[in-house]
């Protein structure tokens, strides 16, 4: 995109390890959406997703927000208003969100006009995030995409009682050893990030349906695996790992 | 006067400070060295010793502590033994006596151990605060204290001297509450860290006085305006109320990241704060009132501890806050557990959601700590 375009809004969400870059119209209806790895130069990263996107205000999120503040003189957000504000615009009933990143996952709930009205977090560890699912992916020979679908076809669960990455990856090599079925690890492996997920939403809500955003969304397994857990609705919005950017590129535009 | 003034009186004050103590020692005075709010300094007071509180504040000798110590252990004890065995603490190598309680598991443990470095006697503290069953048990243990102080000071311990060391730290607590209270204006005059750097230094200060004035001082300034208001930032300026664990210089973070998110600390519900705004009675028996008095601190090593809530209750509404942050320090199990109680509590009295954090001394955690602490000011 090029060119100046007065009545838009950006949001961008500067994660770990991805950067989402999220453009709407007046309406609210999203022009373009993008994405990169943030690598190790989050702002030269952002600086190059940005190129060519003019808009009349942004807002920033993710951990990156207060370096791209400083650079871009861009207000921020935390994730958490911003994945409460970007659910709400597929949901608009929406009021509890999970959103499984690579590196963190949160509950939060929100009351009836979309505030925020309470939210869990786990971002010191590993365990029970989109990287815990990659590794243990690896240590089983599956690629990242076909891991959800794989597990989703085991037969029985498995119990994988580790809940630490590097425990959990020796749990898994002895569980090859014994000669136990790959699909039925996997389907383990997933389930010990949901018992997380179900926990950290039962602290936050105990009822409703769950919008269910970040890049681990994208896991068929882990959307049927917490709707049998907690018997609740689950939503997948469209395009869940873009949520976080268009909660800012809206409260952008809501500022304004 | 301008806070930077007053900045720099306090820490010229903290400067002469080590040199006081170091006179009165060679005159002869003991200096005793406390690790919890449950243990009356009075008692030195009239011993005519110097109370000096050793708590651990500080990251830097947790690591040394931890090669003796569990590294799953809250960084308080840890820091208060790291200072011990790495000598590194002036307040520990002055004094002669350690005196300590048997609060939380870890501590009491800890104690032990300390006691290999210095002479250590540990005060039996119940672990509720019952009149009839707690309150009897732990006037004998004061008596016992008493005698131990009079031991190691060669001081006899007289019921006058007690009654003036009561009046003496009854006017060092007036004194902190009053500047406390400060912060009940609106905008709050004191940034929370600068507060908390005013309490925890004038604790260390040998002579009493010094302290008192200078806190009297503040407060009258600020009672009339003379300090101007704090900043208010352009996202927030929320009013926060922090509880839960100590917090001192070097294990202030959370403070800092809440003033660095625009928000604002006026108050702190800890006993590096309010749970030191106490007034012993001077009308009974001093044992029996030091007794009564510091049995009851209202803190989460007492099961139940509904103290806590009442003068939770009472900050709330005094302080006018906006939200609570509820800080507990890894693996602090009594606060932890209470965390739940406290949310509920302040949920359904005040309609205010709290924020539970649970961290330690290092600054690993910061960006993590930020994002919840912003978001938590987002939704106030
Ligand atoms: S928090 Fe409790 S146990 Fe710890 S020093 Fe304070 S009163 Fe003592
Ligand atoms: S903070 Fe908790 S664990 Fe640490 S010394 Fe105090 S009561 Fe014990």
């Amino acid at each position: 995109m090029t060119g100046y375009y007065a009545g838009y809004y950006a949001g961008i969400d500067i994660g770990s390890r991805t950067i989402e870059l999220v453009v709407i119209d007046e309406e609210g209806g999203i022009v373009q959406s993008l994405q990169a790895d943030t690598g190790f130069d989050p702002i030269r990263e952002a600086r190059r997703l940005m190129n060519g996107v003019s808009c009349h205000q942004m807002m920033a999120t993710g951990y990156g927000r207060n370096l791209f503040e400083l650079s871009f003189d861009a207000p921020t957000v935390t994730e958490i208003k911003a994945h409460a504000r970007g659910a709400r615009a597929f949901f608009p009933d929406a009021h509890t969100v999970l959103d499984i990143g690579g590196q963190d996952s949160k509950a939060i709930a929100l009351f009836a006009d979309g505030r925020v009205k309470r939210f869990e977090m786990n971002d010191r560890c590993a365990a029970g995030t989109g990287k815990f699912l990659e590794i243990m992916a690896r240590t089983l020979g599956y690629e990242i995409e076909a891991f959800g679908g794989e597990a989703l076809n085991a037969k029985r669960d498995l119990t994988v009682s580790s809940m630490c990455t590097v425990f959990a990856e020796s749990e898994v090599t002895s569980l090859i050893a014994k000669g136990e079925d790959r699909r039925e690890i996997a389907r383990g492996l997933h389930i010990s990030v949901i018992r997380r997920a179900a926990g950290m939403i039962n602290r936050v809500s105990g009822e409703g349906g769950i919008v269910f955003t970040g890049g681990v969304a994208k896991n068929p397994c882990m959307v049927e695996l917490l709707k049998e857990r907690l018997s609740r609705e689950v939503l997948v919005p469209e395009d869940p790992q873009h949520v976080g950017a268009l909660g800012a590129a809206l409260l952008a535009m809501e500022a304004a | 006067m301008k806070q930077n003034d007053i900045m720099n009186r306090l820490q010229q004050m903290t400067d002469e400070n080590i040199a006081d103590i170091e006179r009165a020692k060679s005159e002869g005075r003991s200096v005793i060295g406390f690790y919890c709010l449950y243990s009356p300094t009075e008692m030195a007071v009239a011993a005519d010793a110097i109370p000096l509180t050793l708590c651990g504040t500080r990251n830097d000798p947790i690591a040394a502590a931890e090669e003796i110590l569990p590294r799953n252990l809250c960084p308080l004890i840890k820091s208060s033994f790291g200072f011990a065995v790495t000598d590194t603490c002036p307040f520990f190598r002055f004094s002669d006596i350690i005196i300590a309680d048997t609060t939380c598991d870890g501590k009491k443990k800890m104690f032990e151990l300390l006691s290999r470095y210095k002479a250590t006697h540990v005060l039996q503290l119940p672990q509720n605060q019952d009149p009839e069953t707690a309150l009897p048990l732990w006037r004998a243990e004061l008596a016992r204290y008493k005698t131990i102080i009079e031991e190691k000071t060669g001081v006899a311990i007289t019921q006058d001297g007690l009654r003036g060391a009561i009046h003496l730290m009854n006017r060092e607590r007036a004194a902190r509450k009053a500047l406390m209270d400060v912060n009940q204006l609106n905008p709050a005059p004191l940034p929370g860290s600068r507060l908390l750097e005013i309490l925890f230094k004038v604790g260390f200060l040998a002579d009493k006085e010094k302290g008192i004035s200078l806190m009297e001082e503040i407060a009258a300034i600020a009672g009339n305006g003379g300090l101007g208001a704090t900043t208010i930032d352009r996202k927030s300026g929320k009013r926060i109320l922090l509880t839960g664990v100590p917090v001192g210089v070097g294990s202030d973070k959370v403070v800092k990241i809440v003033e660095q998110a625009g928000g604002a600390v006026v108050a702190f519900e800890n006993c590096s704060g309010y749970k030191q705004a106490f007034t012993v009675d001077t009308e009974k028996d001093p044992m029996d009132a030091l007794a009564e008095q510091y049995l009851s601190t209202p803190c989460s090593v007492m099961s139940p501890n509904t103290g806590r809530f009442d003068l939770l209750k009472e900050m709330i509404r005094d302080f006018s806050a906006d939200g609570v942050i509820d800080l507990t320090w890894q693996a602090c199990h009594t606060y932890n557990v209470e965390a739940f109680s406290i949310d509920e509590f302040i949920r359904d009295t005040f309609g205010l959601p709290t924020l539970h954090l649970e961290t330690d001394y290092a600054e690993s955690d910061t960006e993590q700590l930020r994002v919840r602490i912003e978001a938590y000011l987002e939704m106030l």
